[in-house]
């Protein structure tokens, strides 16, 4: 059937900011699907709060609506544009559910707005487990008879769950309905985690059910990818077999495409079940996944859950077979049939097919617990890694090896050198825990003498998958053995994916001599193609991975080639900015006639969709894989250079030694680069340009570190050198914390020194993205944070342009970033990082390189920075690129103009995600390590209603009346009075611990007092602060912290108050300027209702201005 | 031609081996299986799953098998999953053996299987390039040994090999004796299965549907055919050419003129158009996988459906084409290369006469969207059935 013509225009919700549980893959799916239905002809309108994905780049929907996801926005949206259709099951959970509340209140019926995609019906069968549960069981007619689900009970109080548990037996399961990534599910094996888990998990819940099942912990776990279309054509996509067995998260699981380990029969009776149920749950033009867990005694099958959508395992089952789910879908939710569609691999086979892989793709999780230390880091149900990577070989033991050094961890890849820290039984216990690294633990035991069958005792693992380890273990003892690294045996370690690192290692050779000896051997990879078919049909499309077999596929090429480095796995600091960059410079200079050639290896983002650049090798970012890449292009066709600056510090890190190897990096130098990262180099650009940086030294011992700091004057901010991210700084006030810092840090990393930075509190920090070509600077945007200096400059919400800064700072500020551009000697783009204290304009930091604020400068801005810092970088001068467009003509991003927008960008924090081994949660307190998973851009005209939106669409709306709660540290009182005052005047209760409460009552605040949580409830019965939150009978809380209070107490009392409000969702503030910035906004929202407007219509007006 | 050794055990991938295919390209590789050399016509079969289905599946006699998927061996060996009496393939060609099989039904592993049962095989050789060659090139014949390692040796005995067009294989995987597979609850049809090379999963599926089957050697005579009472018949998938099997054409014809209800699978399918009048031809490498996506052109709805076919049915699409048995037409076509899958015969009323299919509705391996045929024969019966009634009436 062909496309449906009864319908004109579609609503695509995304998923907003980045969080865990639902990151980069919905833009990936997003971007896919509006590009798709642009090109069928639809008015495209698009609504997703986050500024970091390709698909709110303007040219991909007709309407992008970078506002706030939630059910009351989306319907002034859908009032403004009258869309046709709602396609929901793009962008996750959050998609889902809105549009689920936009059914329920009556919106899509008084709009005519057609739900496409997946009917409510369908959404509501596949999301309530209980429903869900009945359609798997209510499949008599399926050969072998009707699929099994785990038995439970649905319940709505916790004294439910604990009947419910009693009666199945422990350990049981609890998983709350409708939430995503598994938020507040888990195991529960004794009765007092039933009830701390249940109460958790009714307040996740949005419908306050939880549902209590039976355990099937240990059981293997698989996935199917599903799609089927309205004539009933159903496909399953891929199997994907979970590595670790049941009990931990599928996001946080080793996974395998396709499954390994079932036998046809087997497979089958999970196909049969999952198209059983895509059809009774009633998908009919779509995708979805099935999860599936297999007894491995008897292959007994429980049904665990589907999604009605696509997700993180479609993205990764689209990457690992070439076959685009949310491509697909979004073609059959507008009424084509799947052999209606090609099969873009082949462009001579339809998509009604179900790909077959002649590869194994392997997906790792990349944690985060270094973040935060004080969280639990067992595995369970409840989602916890921030980002993953795949990795394509011709066998298991290639795809592990090459996924596990994508994750960019030196702890991941396998030691196999050396003896055995561990004793046997202390690693065999260790294993029986799922934990980060567990796997690099089961290598330890096998090559302490365990067995597969031990090692499958103790972990539930597939003896088949442990038997391959023992292929690797014992091929790094033959060579550790071997009198000579011959051809032959270099060959086989190659082929079970040993790196040149870990080859170096057993044989105590430099990676580089291995390296060398294996080019001399002539033992180097080729690249096979993903063509969905194993080779059957010829590819049309180089998708390429490495292998080290006997035939490669890369073929030739005359145009000259640009090498990009992507930025692998997401992590903190590291995320969806970079691919962002990455992504557009792929789009720039394929237009501009180049052959670009994207290298990645995260399966989430656009840049590893194979339609984005022209050519795609799903490939670590380590030295060695890319030079082998290098290789192979070079001998293909010229090589124009490769781009390093763009993909963050993944491909920064490899820029030195790939020069070396004599690969032409573009852009800024690798020297350069080096300049800027080095303090010493640094300091000297500075002085020759006079500029002014906050005091610092170099420390190798606590000593020093003491002296240093006694010098310049506390508060100090340390770190360790070449950091990302803010890993491992600190604020410190005095000596005795600093000896424990340098300590432990110094434990932590023995060679590298620490710095010691003159700490400047109360600045205003300033972040500046330019561009520069060697003669003019272009400043992309000035970007002022809200949170005060100290705080990370991605966890900090900042406006754009600055709200507070004078001409004559903006002034400055552009001939300071033109004097660093040019003494560093940038080509291309550079972000720096400025703190203003008084008239003191300090430079903190420079980083000659795309940042993690281009995306959202670019989009504030409307001028693509990341495409023209590619152009620069291959050659084109600013001057070039105003007249043809690509930057403005005039001026540049520093000038605001009047009648232009202001946007404020608001980080997203994890902190809900995380728990201390006893349970709690963890302090959610800002500071300089960053912690922020994502972001959002609030977008408007006045700056109070730009925040409030930024709020709305990261945590939830402020409140406009009821109570406030204060208890701020004796330094933050005096600058707390005046905006408290008018939270006052707007009729906000105002509560504050005794010390905040009588210096606002001096102030003519009338401040009730409330019990601290350290005083416990009154004789009376009154309630603490911390009681009152988690009763939900407080709107907001303010609560600004000091790290140094005499006894701890003020510590230990903010984090009880900010993590109770975190449990309850209740909106808090930390900063005075943060609560400075929220009354801006509740006075905006009290004005009037806040109105949406897309970029589109945002540029219009600017243009109009800029002529006028 | 398949030198079928002794068994013996297995040779553990220590032992050097090579591959020669008949234009001369070589594959250095280990041995795999049993030790020995072997020729048959090098065909590449896609499927990521069913391997020990595959190996016992008559319809690959004479054929060395080339797996795409890397991976072979990992489920092991178990007592349920052949589909014939032995292994049927005349060589194994793979990438990585598990060295250990893991499944809770595995009774053994591949490798002592493939030894126990005196086949040769071949590993660690880079299939997809081998696959991709063929793809190119097209099936051809093949020799793999483990014993003499001489490339223009074993290339001599390579070109001697009979080529598989021309090829009537039949009587070599037909059962020698007659049997039956009683039907599982009350007995509703009888059904003369001629094994053209049948499948286990054939007479399975029939009888789970209450058929009571039963399956006679590719020799047997209509009037020994006839003499069992049949509601219908049915004819196998096998190996071969199917223009060498004039034989089992002949019978076909005389099955349609008495107008017995049919029901044909792969082989069955190339024979009934042959019967029908219809020519047959060999493809380039054929289709062999479980995921082809197939049309069923008179609903519209696309089958995903396991394959293993060198041959196809030479037939127009979208007409009705007048036979000596009624009026023939394309009722199934493959939608990656528009090959003919399935045919069907109709009476001048526009009953339904007889039908086959190329692929695989039993699958093993392969997914069951296809299951609905057999369904289909027991309508067909029924029919045929409650019309006999009506006008003994």
């Amino acid at each position: 059937m062909p496309r449906r013509t009864d319908i004109s225009s579609i609503l695509v919700i995304g998923s907003g900011p980045i969080v865990i549980g639902q990151a980069c893959e919905f833009d990936y799916s997003g971007a896919q699907a509006c590009r798709v239905l642009r090109q069928e002809g639809y008015r495209v309108i698009l609504v997703n709060s986050n500024p970091a994905t390709i698909m709110t780049d303007p040219e991909f929907a007709d309407a992008t609506y970078v506002e706030p996801i939630t059910p009351e926005f989306v319907e002034r949206i859908i009032a403004a544009e009258r869309p046709d259709a709602l396609l929901a099951t793009m962008g996750g959970q959050t998609a889902l559910n809105t549009a689920v509340a936009l059914h329920r209140s009556g919106v899509l019926q008084r709009y005519g707005v057609e739900l496409i995609g997946a009917s409510v019906e369908a959404i509501e069968r596949g999301e309530d487990r209980e429903r869900f549960k009945q359609v798997v069981s209510s499949l008599t007619d399926l050969p072998g008879g009707p699929p099994e689900v785990a038995r439970s009970v649905s319940c709505h109080s916790v004294e439910q769950v604990v009947q419910a548990a009693a009666q199945l037996g422990l350990p049981v399961v609890l998983r709350p309905s409708y939430t995503m990534g598994g938020v507040g599910s888990g195991f529960a094996h004794t009765m007092a985690e039933v009830e701390t888990m249940a109460a958790i998990g009714l307040d996740a819940s949005p419908v306050d059910e939880v549902l209590v099942e039976e355990s099937v912990l240990g059981w293997k776990e698989f996935e199917l990818e599903i799609m089927r279309d309205r004539l009933d054509n159903v496909v399953v996509v891929c199997s994907i077999e979970n590595l670790d067995p049941m009990g931990v998260h599928t996001g946080d699981s080793i996974t395998v495409a396709p499954a390994l380990t079932l036998t046809d029969r087997e497979y089958q009776r999970l196909r049969d079940i999952g198209i059983g149920v895509i059809r009774a749950v009633g998908v009919d033009t779509g995708g979805c996944n099935i999860q599936f867990a297999v007894n491995p005694s008897d292959g007994r099958v429980i049904v665990i859950e589907m999604n009605p959508r696509v997700s993180r395992s479609s993205a990764l089952a689209s990457k690992a077979t070439g076959f685009p789910i949310a491509k697909i879908a979004a073609k059959v939710a507008v009424g084509y049939c799947l052999d209606e569609i090609d099969n873009d691999i082949t462009q001579v086979t339809p998509a009604s097919f179900e790909p077959t892989l002649d590869y194994v793709v392997v997906k790792a999780p990349r944690f985060a617990f270094e973040k935060f230390p004080t969280a639990e880091d067992t595995l369970t149900t409840h989602m916890k890694s921030v980002g993953e990577a795949m990795a394509i070989g011709r066998n298991f033991t290639e795809a592990l090896g090459k996924a596990l050094r994508s994750l960019e961890d030196p702890r991941a890849p396998f030691v196999l050198h050396g003896p055995v820290a561990q004793p046997l039984p202390q690693l065999l216990a260790d294993i029986a825990r799922p934990h980060d690294g567990r796997l690099g633990q089961v290598v330890q035991a096998l090559r302490a003498g365990a067995t597969v069958d031990q090692v499958h005792q103790a972990t539930g693992i597939d003896p088949w998958f442990i038997d391959q380890l023992v292929i690797v273990v014992e091929l790094a003892r033959e060579l550790a053995e071997a009198r000579d690294l011959t051809a032959q045996l270099l060959r086989r370690a190659k082929r079970h994916g040993l790196s040149d690192q870990q080859i170096g290692a057993i044989r105590s050779l430099d990676p580089d001599v291995v390296r060398a000896l294996r080019w001399a051997l002539g033992v180097r990879p080729v690249f096979k193609t993903v063509d969905t078919c194993a080779a059957e049909f010829a590819a049309r499309t180089p998708y390429h991975y490495s292998s080290y077999d006997e035939e490669t596929e890369v073929e030739p090429r005359t145009k000259p080639a640009v090498l990009i480095l992507g930025s692998g796995p997401n992590r903190i600091g590291q995320g969806i900015e970079f691919d962002y960059s990455c992504v557009h410079a792929a789009m720039v200079l394929s237009e501009a006639g180049y052959e670009t050639v994207m290298v990645n290896c995260n399966p989430e983002t656009v840049s590893t969709d194979y339609d984005t650049s022209d050519r795609l090798y799903f490939e670590p970012l380590t030295l060695e894989d890319v030079l082998e890449v290098y290789r192979a292009e070079e001998v293909a066709g010229p090589i124009a250079g490769v781009i390093v600056q763009l993909g963050g510090q993944t491909p920064l890190k490899l820029a030195q030694a790939l020069q070396r190897a004599g690969l032409p990096i573009v852009g800024t130098s690798p020297a350069a680069i080096d300049s800027a990262e080095e303090r010493g180099a640094f300091g000297q650009v500075l002085r020759e340009a006079g500029l002014p940086a906050p005091r610092y030294g170099m420390a190798t011992c606590p000593e020093e570190a003491v002296a240093i700091a006694n010098d310049i004057g506390y508060p100090v901010l340390v770190r360790p050198s070449y950091v990302l991210g803010g890993r491992g700084m600190a604020i410190v006030y005095d000596d005795r914390t600093l000896i424990s810092y340098v300590t432990e840090v110094t434990l932590a990393s023995t060679e590298a020194p620490i710095m010691v930075d003159k700490f400047l509190d109360d600045a205003i920090e300033i972040d500046v993205d330019a561009l520069y070509d060697g003669q003019e600077l272009y400043v992309g945007g000035i970007m002022e944070h809200i949170e005060e200096a100290g705080v990370h400059s991605g966890d900090s919400a900042c406006s754009l342009p600055p709200i507070t800064l004078g001409a004559e700072v903006i002034e400055q500020i552009r001939r300071s970033t033109a004097a660093i551009a040019a003494g560093v000697g940038v080509r291309g783009l550079i972000n720096i990082q400025y703190a203003l204290t008084g008239d003191m304009l300090y430079v903190l930091e420079a980083n000659p390189r795309a940042s993690r604020t281009v995306p959202f400068v670019s989009k504030a801005t409307g001028v693509q920075l990341a495409k023209a810092a590619a152009l620069v970088m291959l050659g084109s001068s600013i001057e070039q690129l105003r007249l043809n467009g690509r930057l403005r003509r005039v001026g540049d991003g520093a000038a605001a103009h009047p009648r232009g927008p202001i946007a404020v960008k608001e980080a997203v924090l994890p902190f809900n995600r995380f728990r201390t081994s006893e349970g709690d949660s963890v302090d959610t307190i800002l500071g300089p390590e960053m912690r922020s998973t994502g972001e959002v851009m609030g977008l408007d005209r006045v700056f109070g209603t730009a925040f409030a939106k930024s709020q709305i669409a990261s945590y939830g709306e402020l409140p406009t009346q009821g109570r406030v709660f204060v208890s701020v540290a004796n330094s933050d009182k005096r600058h707390t009075v005046f905006p408290v005052q008018m939270l006052a005047d707007m009729g906000f209760e105002i509560l504050a611990t005794e010390g905040t409460a009588e210096v606002l009552r001096r102030n003519g605040i009338a401040a009730q007092a409330v019990r601290k949580h350290g005083q416990g409830k009154s004789p009376t019965g009154e309630p603490t602060i911390v009681e009152r939150i988690l009763d939900c009978d407080v709107d907001l809380v303010f609560n600004t912290p000091r790290g140094h209070s005499v006894n701890g107490d003020a510590r230990r009392d903010g984090y009880e108050i900010r993590t109770a409000a975190v449990l309850r969702d209740i909106p808090y503030i930390t900063t005075v300027q943060g609560l400075i910035a929220a009354v801006q906004g509740i006075v905006a929202t009290r004005q009037a209702q806040i109105g949406v407007r897309s970029l589109q219509d945002w540029a219009i007006e600017l243009d109009r201005a800029q002529e006028s | 031609m398949t030198d079928r050794q002794a068994p013996q055990p297995p040779a553990s991938g220590a032992e050097p081996a090579i591959l020669v295919l008949e234009d001369g390209r070589v594959f250095p590789g280990r041995a795999f299986g049993a030790i020995g050399q072997t020729f048959g016509e090098a065909v590449f079969a896609t499927g990521m799953s069913g391997y020990q289905e595959t190996l016992t599946d008559p319809s690959y006699h004479r054929q060395v098998v080339i797996a795409t998927a890397p991976h072979i061996g990992n489920t092991g060996w178990n007592d349920e999953d052949d589909e014939s009496d032995r292994i049927q393939v005349a060589g194994y060609v793979v990438r990585d053996p598990s060295p250990r099989p893991s499944s809770w039904r595995s009774r053994r592993g591949l490798e002592s299987e493939l030894a126990a049962q005196g086949v040769v095989g071949i590993c660690d050789l880079d299939t997809r390039a081998l696959t991709r060659h063929l793809r190119e090139r097209g099936a051809m014949r093949v020799g793999l040994s483990s014993v003499d390692l001489d490339p223009d040796r074993l290339l001599a005995q390579v070109l001697a090999v009979p080529s598989m067009a021309g090829a009537d294989l039949v009587d070599q995987v037909s059962t020698a004796q007659p049997y039956v597979v009683e039907a599982v609850g009350p007995k509703r049809f009888t059904v003369a299965a001629v094994d053209l090379g049948i499948k286990a999963m054939t007479p399975k599926l029939m009888s789970q549907r209450g058929i009571e089957v039963h399956v006679l050697p590719a020799q047997v005579g209509f009037e020994r055919l006839a003499s069992l009472g049949p509601d219908g018949v049915f004819f196998s998938n096998g190996p071969g050419d199917p223009a060498a099997a004039d034989q089992a054409v002949a019978l076909l014809r005389q099955v349609l003129a008495a107008g017995l209800p049919f029901f044909g699978i792969c082989f069955g399918n190339q024979i009934f158009g042959r019967a029908l009048g219809f020519g047959t031809y060999k493809l380039k490498y054929g289709h062999r996988g479980i995921n082809q996506p197939v049309k069923d052109l008179t609903t519209g709805v696309v089958e995903v459906t396991a394959h293993n076919h060198g041959f196809a049915v030479q037939a127009p699409l979208g007409q009705d084409l007048p036979t000596a048995y009624g009026l023939a037409r394309v009722s199934h076509v493959d939608l990656n290369d528009d090959v003919v899958e399935g045919l069907e015969l109709r009476d001048p009323a526009g009953r339904l006469i007889g039908f086959s299919v190329q692929y695989h509705p039993e699958a093993a391996a392969g997914p069951h969207d296809a299951a609905y045929l057999f369904d289909r024969f027991v309508q067909l019966m029924t029919e045929r059935a409650g019309r006999a009634d009506a006008a003994s009436d």
